[in-house]
């Protein structure tokens, strides 16, 4: 149906979304769920439980960011799990540990966050020049990485002896959990990459409509080359990051991580069919996650019921994300 | 002679074997408008792929402001100075008019890296500034208007001019043929502004328009440009004649035939209510009679077909079909019930444009088409070769994709599918000559004509009330949303202006 007014004077509208932080309903969802939990479990809106929830949030907040890129793009990364064992296993042989004569220390560190970018680097030209879909590639990823991580683990994983990674780890400043800082810091880095980088505006171009960003002549490669290596990047961070903290090169440091981030990233209303959302309404998602878990913990709830409630947010979150959409011909996958 | 900036020498381009342009050149001067006309599959929207760096020509060159160019990719057209503005409209919704009218060209609006969104705005600015259009460059582009859309667009291909230092060439691909008449006026407004800037080469089916606006009009027939005529030595019966060859026969003009006394009701519609679209609404369609809505684009028509269809939920109100009130939950009922719709926007909802013609045309029929639980293929292929030789489907084969085929021919293969129907008692036909060029809609108004004597009920809501009433027994008017007029097919033809009363 025609709309009538064609060319009507049209006045100032608000600014785009993405570029402020509105109070939108996940933001809006995440504040009630604080708030609840603060009037039924006392002891809850402490400044103390306050940085617990920050520790428990900032490995899936640095993986939050760069799936968002993916997912705004609109492919998927299954991979994280795999990638962060093979870059704990890294980190843990690479600096002081009980296995390896190796010390390189924090460059360790870095040498293991390059591992998981060089994963997320074959991963998107795999995508691109074998023109498989991401959903396949990363799944084949996660378990030839996974894989790499059990070579090098062998019977007895590897335990972590370097004292900076350990206080980095665990440590905290002024009261911030490190770990909370470094976590920040790249949801910052996401945002200004998303906002302020062609490789960000072109992420949501490309989710927007791949068949007109390529007819244009973008870089729609690059740009999708460049989001799996920069998501592998921050995967390969997270598992050091996590190694760091439990002493120990693992091959499980990042299980229930994948499920964990994705769920968030919807719940934050970054939409799955790409284009839009953001890094900010990640972080939003990963921070309820983080309340919500925390706050059943407080009351009481049983593990085995958490997970249901989990499940319950994450069917609500996406049904109010699909709501204004509904039609009797609209298509659902 | 002055040079002209944009010359197409002996450009030819074939698809498979079949020749989409052969040998055609064309010139054109600074501020001129082309006028660019012909039938579908004459080869109109493949120069302009060309011309647009979209398509590689097979033979023949191209020279802009008198240096030869290899249009290789858009950009590469773009660099030259010629950008398209496409017929569907091309923007991403989701990111904000600036970046739409400026995608893939940020650079000035970069700081080591980093966008500098206040000069990007105000790059925008200047383009739609150009336009007149007062619409904010950081708006979100899905909350523009249509007509806004367009605008944006055009901004998009003037933005071309700052990048070369010349005056653009702009190239229209069809740009009014899914606007209602406010919205043509607009487009056609902003090419005779544009003149002043830029070359255009606009693309169009209405043979007025083009006059209209249009220094000099080219002819295309058959992928070659055959005539080249100044605006003010021809008329749209000449430009009719040199694009289909023949005089267009009076057709148009023939009387609707009388509907046969005593014709059965087939569909009977009371008081059906849809409170955000149309209240109220009743009617009654005979066998073998067409019955026209006639109406201004959003008056409800559009939503009661759909609902008639099962696509749209009705408030109150009931749906006889035959005697019989029916519940139509979802489309699926309707086909069921015999119940056919030709969609406004084909590519849309109208076909599957990666699936070919024969799968198109019996996908909403298989049962009639199934020996036991399986198809029968041979039966289904004989079924698709008699309906595209009846319908005259111009198709290189019956496994083409239907995304490769012509507009007309796109729509005949949507009207096919439904007639392949045994059972098919009722077609609803939602505009169903938009966007089709004088000749494949002489050959639509004959079909609809034909199957209505067949004994279907058609129920047509068209894009002109003289659509509407060449083909209609009887007309509902509609005005926001309620039933303004009837003219039954018993009581006396009414005229143009009776009719057009009512509507507004």
């Amino acid at each position: 149906m025609m709309p009538a007014d064609h060319q009507g004077p049209v006045g100032a509208r608000p600014a785009a979304a993405g570029q402020e932080l509105r109070l939108s309903t996940p933001l809006l969802a995440l504040i009630v769920l604080y708030l609840g939990f603060s009037l039924i479990a006392p002891g809850f809106a402490t400044v103390e439980n306050l940085w617990t929830i920050a520790d428990r949030c900032a490995i899936p907040l640095i993986l939050a960011v760069g799936t968002t890129f993916i997912i705004l793009q609109g492919s998927i990364d299954l991979s994280i799990e795999g990638v962060m064992a093979a870059s704990s296993l890294t980190v843990a042989l690479c600096v002081l540990n009980n296995r390896t004569g190796l010390d390189l220390g924090l460059f360790g560190l870095a040498l293991a966050t390059l591992a998981g970018a060089g994963l997320g680097l074959l991963t998107g030209l795999a995508i691109i020049f074998l023109r498989v879909p991401s959903f396949m590639v990363t799944l084949g990823v996660w378990s030839a990485s996974t894989g790499i991580a059990m070579l090098l683990s062998g019977d007895q994983p590897p335990l972590i002896r370097d004292s900076v990674l350990r206080a980095l780890g665990l440590g905290r400043s002024l009261a911030v959990p490190n770990l909370f800082l470094v976590a920040i810091s790249i949801v910052l880095l996401g945002y200004l990459l998303q906002n302020y980088t062609r490789f960000g505006r072109y992420s949501m171009v490309i989710g927007g409509g791949e068949d007109l960003a390529r007819l244009l002549g973008l870089p729609v490669d690059r740009c999708k080359v460049l989001a799996f290596a920069f998501a592998g990047l921050l995967s390969g961070l997270a598992g050091a990051l996590e190694s760091a903290r439990i002493g120990l090169g693992h091959i499980d440091v990042g299980a229930g991580q994948m499920f964990a981030t994705i769920s968030a990233v919807v719940i934050g209303g970054t939409s799955l069919g790409g284009g839009r959302g953001g890094v900010l309404q990640s972080a939003v998602g990963i921070l309820t996650l983080a309340v919500l878990a925390d706050g059943l913990v407080f009351i009481g709830v049983s593990p085995y019921t958490q997970k249901a409630v989990q499940g319950a947010l994450i069917l609500s979150a996406a049904l109010v994300a699909t709501w204004p959409h509904r039609g009797r011909l609209r298509i659902v996958k | 002679m002055i040079e002209p900036i944009l010359r197409v020498e002996g450009v030819s381009k074939s698809f498979a074997g079949v020749r989409a342009l052969d040998d055609v050149s064309i010139d054109v001067r600074a501020g001129e408008v082309i006028g660019l006309i012909g039938q579908n599959g004459a080869g109109k929207s493949t120069l302009l792929k060309v011309l647009a760096g979209i398509l590689r020509a097979d033979r023949g060159s191209i020279v802009v402001r008198g240096t030869p160019v290899t249009l290789a990719n858009v950009g590469a057209a773009a660099a030259s100075g010629i950008s398209i503005v496409f017929q569907e409209q091309a923007l991403l919704p989701n990111v904000t008019v600036a970046e739409n009218i400026l995608l893939g060209h940020e650079s000035p609006a970069l700081h080591a890296g980093f966008y500098n969104w206040r000069t990007l705005y105000a790059l925008a600015a200047a383009q739609l500034d150009k336009l007149g259009a007062r619409i904010s460059p950081s708006a979100l582009t899905a909350t523009l208007s249509f007509g806004e859309r367009q605008l944006v667009e055009i901004a998009r291909a003037l933005a071309v001019e700052e990048r070369t230092r010349h005056a653009p060439i702009i190239l229209f691909d069809e740009p009014t043929s899914m606007l209602d008449p406010k919205g043509i006026e607009a487009v056609l407004g902003q090419i005779e502004r544009l003149r002043q800037r830029a070359s255009i080469v606009f693309v169009s089916h209405r043979l007025d328009e083009v006059l209209r606006v249009s220094d000099r009009i080219c002819v295309m027939v058959n992928g070659r440009s055959i005539a080249i005529r100044n605006r003010a030595t021809c008329k749209v019966a000449d430009l009719e004649r040199l694009m289909l060859g023949r005089e267009l026969d009076a057709e148009d003009d023939q009387q609707v035939p009388l509907l046969k006394p005593g014709a059965k009701v087939i569909l009977s519609v009371r008081g059906l209510t849809r409170h955000s679209s149309y209240q109220d609404v009743s009617f009654e369609l005979h066998s073998g009679e067409v019955l026209g809505i006639a109406e201004l684009a959003g008056s409800g028509g559009e939503s009661l077909c759909r609902t008639l269809f099962g696509a749209e939920r009705a408030d109150a109100g009931e749906i006889i079909l035959e005697g019989r009130q029916v519940r139509l939950r979802q489309p699926a009922d309707a086909v069921r019930l015999g119940i056919g719709y030709v969609p406004a926007e084909r590519r849309l909802d109208g076909i599957i444009g990666s699936l070919g013609v024969r799968e198109n045309m019996t996908l909403a029929h298989l049962d009639d088409l199934r020996r036991g639980p399986i198809i029968d293929m041979a039966r289904e292929r004989e079924v698709v070769k008699s309906w595209i030789e009846r319908m005259q489907i111009r198709t290189p084969e019956a496994d083409t994709p239907a995304q490769d085929l012509s507009g007309g021919n796109q729509q005949k293969v949507v009207l096919a599918k439904w007639l392949v129907g045994r059972k098919l008692k009722v077609l609803i036909l939602d505009h169903p000559l938009r966007g089709l060029d004088v000749g494949v809609k002489a050959e639509m108004f004959s079909l609809i004509r034909e199957l209505a004597e067949a004994g279907l009920g058609v129920l047509l809501l068209a894009d002109t009330v003289d659509e509407v009433m060449a083909l209609s027994h009887s007309i509902i008017v509609m005005k926001d949303g309620f039933v303004s007029g009837r003219f039954s097919a018993t009581a006396a033809k009414p005229s143009r202006l009776q009719v057009l009363e009512r509507m507004v």
